[in-house]
């Protein structure tokens, strides 16, 4: 093992940096810039069983410290995903890959779930009940207990892969939902999806957004993300991926030191395309700097 | 698409609110007229994207609105200053669909990339038709720089105060080859009922990253889901869709 390479759910990565679900596409865009095989993995944009194209625009909207968005999961649906993209993607990244999944129904996310299943180069299921940006499906799972155990029950018994339930943050208490996942034999916990915002336009009187609300990611989420995986990471036994505003080798350290086993980066790669092959490679130098031998010392 | 360093040389006003920015630094990157850029400003998390207006070798020139906080901050940033800016993103205009005797279409701060394409197509000895549309005589900028390029200018205002009165789609001229258009999407809409050729239509979106990773920009055409700041900015008429 390299000293920055993590096992996470029995797979070991090279390092502990993955772009989070819907920051990386299918991994494409950024292929053409870099050589995307010096990540640990990548999570790639949430796939859910029928094609959406999600909400209407404006989709986007500039915050202190961050963005918001209300993309709504656009998607080409799993079918595509596996007939048009997943050999696309075969061709520039040659890891295990982390499938995001979301849902609009227990039975939408098996039958997602059931189909990811039998791609081989799928690592990991990473099922998403947490959208804010979808009615009638996503955050709505993942903001009870017993519709979060549910979703992680029914998932687990049509795949062999590792399943890791990325949570919501606009909860009261994330510890019990992280635990019913746990409990239900979720084989990982990913935290933190973006905090429920909006913005108005003050020449318009009206929401920037067309969704009128979005998720709010970036810096200014890092503390509370910081916060939550703490907790989550010290009330559940399975690994955590921590997320949720981070930038930098320092930040991911932070997260780690926090409980995270491996670390999502979301918005920094809109705004520095280079932003994840830079921060593993300022890791080394910052371990050094804070006498850190290993990546698993801070386990 | 680049990451490069681009230090401001002149960033001066045009009309009140329109301003132009000279930047020093490598263009390479950037193929096609119509393409943008995707600026970093201090105080900003987003970047701001701004078409390309004109560029050789290692200068880039840039026209901008100053319309909310990104570009206002964009405004105060005097000569010798640096910026991180991505280049070279969007698809940009095909000059290949030209013809003889191309319109170029610019409304407002939609004029901008219809300069570097003037500057293009006339280098082809095309016969470089120009209407540029403002609301009014003090909005008016680049009549004479276009000019200039030897096109065949026309200037409309909406109110009148300045060349013809009107919108660009009452100055069309008889007879053109294709129309390469960009500026405010009920322009666009009014120039797609009116042409009687093809033509290439630059939108204008509210962007996240600017280079299609984050789907911020979607749109629907006939020929599917297209991301603007990707697969566009330049749509075909035949394959526009217009939502409601």
């Amino acid at each position: 093992m390299g000293r920055l390479s993590v096992d996470l759910c029995g797979i070991e990565l090279d390092n502990p940096i993955i772009p989070a679900s819907g920051t990386f596409g299918f991994g494409y865009e950024f292929a053409e810039l870099y050589d995307i095989n010096c990540l640990g993995t990548f999570s790639f944009k949430g796939t859910t069983l029928q094609p959406r194209f999600g909400n209407p625009t404006p989709r986007i909207a500039e915050c202190p410290a961050g963005m918001l968005n209300a993309v709504g999961l656009q998607n080409p649906g799993v079918e595509q995903v596996i007939v048009h993209e997943l050999p696309r993607l075969k061709k520039c990244f040659h890891k295990p890959v982390m499938a995001n999944v979301s849902g609009f129904s227990i039975s939408d996310y098996v039958r997602t779930c059931a189909a990811l299943d039998r791609e081989p180069q799928i690592g990991w299921l990473e099922v998403n009940v947490s959208c804010p940006n979808v009615h009638g499906g996503g955050m709505s799972f993942g903001t009870d207990p017993k519709s979060a155990a549910d979703v992680t029950q029914a998932v687990k018994s049509v795949t062999t892969k590792p399943v890791i339930l990325k949570l919501s943050p606009n909860v009261t208490d994330i510890v019990t939902i992280a635990r019913a996942c746990a409990d239900a034999g979720a084989d990982g916990i990913s935290l933190i999806n973006t905090l429920l915002g909006m913005r108005i336009d003050l020449k318009t009187r009206k929401p920037i957004l067309a969704n009128t609300t979005g998720g709010y990611s970036g810096p200014g989420i890092f503390p509370v993300a910081l916060r939550m995986v703490y907790q989550v990471a010290h009330a559940v036994s399975v690994p955590v991926i921590g997320m949720g505003g981070v930038s930098s080798a320092e930040d991911v350290l932070e997260m780690m030191m926090a409980g995270a086993r491996a670390v999502e980066i979301g918005a920094a790669n809109l705004v520095d395309p280079w932003a994840c092959p830079k921060i593993i490679e300022a890791l080394p130098s910052v371990m050094d700097r804070y006498g850190i031998q290993s990546l698993t010392e801070l386990r | 698409m680049n990451d490069i360093s681009m230090k401001v040389l002149q960033n001066r006003p045009l009309t009140a609110d329109v301003r132009e920015l000279v930047l020093q630094g490598d263009t390479a990157a950037i193929i096609r007229p119509g393409q943008f850029v995707n600026l970093k400003l201090d105080g900003c998390y987003l970047r701001r994207p701004i078409s390309v207006c004109d560029l050789n070798a290692d200068r880039l020139t840039l026209i901008y609105k100053v319309v909310g906080r990104g570009t206002g901050l964009l405004a105060e940033m005097p000569a010798g200053e640096t910026l991180s800016v991505l280049t070279g993103l969007g698809n940009g205009y095909d000059l290949s669909l030209a013809g003889d005797a191309p319109l170029l279409l610019g409304g407002g701060v939609g004029v901008p990339p219809l300069y570097l394409l003037a500057k293009r197509l006339i280098g082809q000895g095309k016969a470089v038709q120009v209407v540029l549309g403002f609301n009014r005589k003090s909005e008016v900028f680049y009549e004479e720089e276009f000019k200039a390029l030897g096109a065949q200018v026309c200037v409309t205002t909406a109110d009148g105060s300045y060349g013809t009165k009107g919108f660009v789609t009452d100055a069309l001229p008889e007879a053109y080859s294709h129309v390469y258009t960009c500026g405010p999407e009920p322009m666009l809409r009014a120039v797609y009922r009116k042409i009687v050729t093809s033509g290439s239509f630059s939108f204008e979106s509210r962007m996240g990253c600017g280079f299609g990773a984050c789907m911020g920009c979607s749109c629907k055409t006939i020929t599917g889901y297209k991301r603007i700041c990707k697969d566009g900015p330049v749509l075909e008429k035949e394959e526009i869709r217009w939502e409601d």
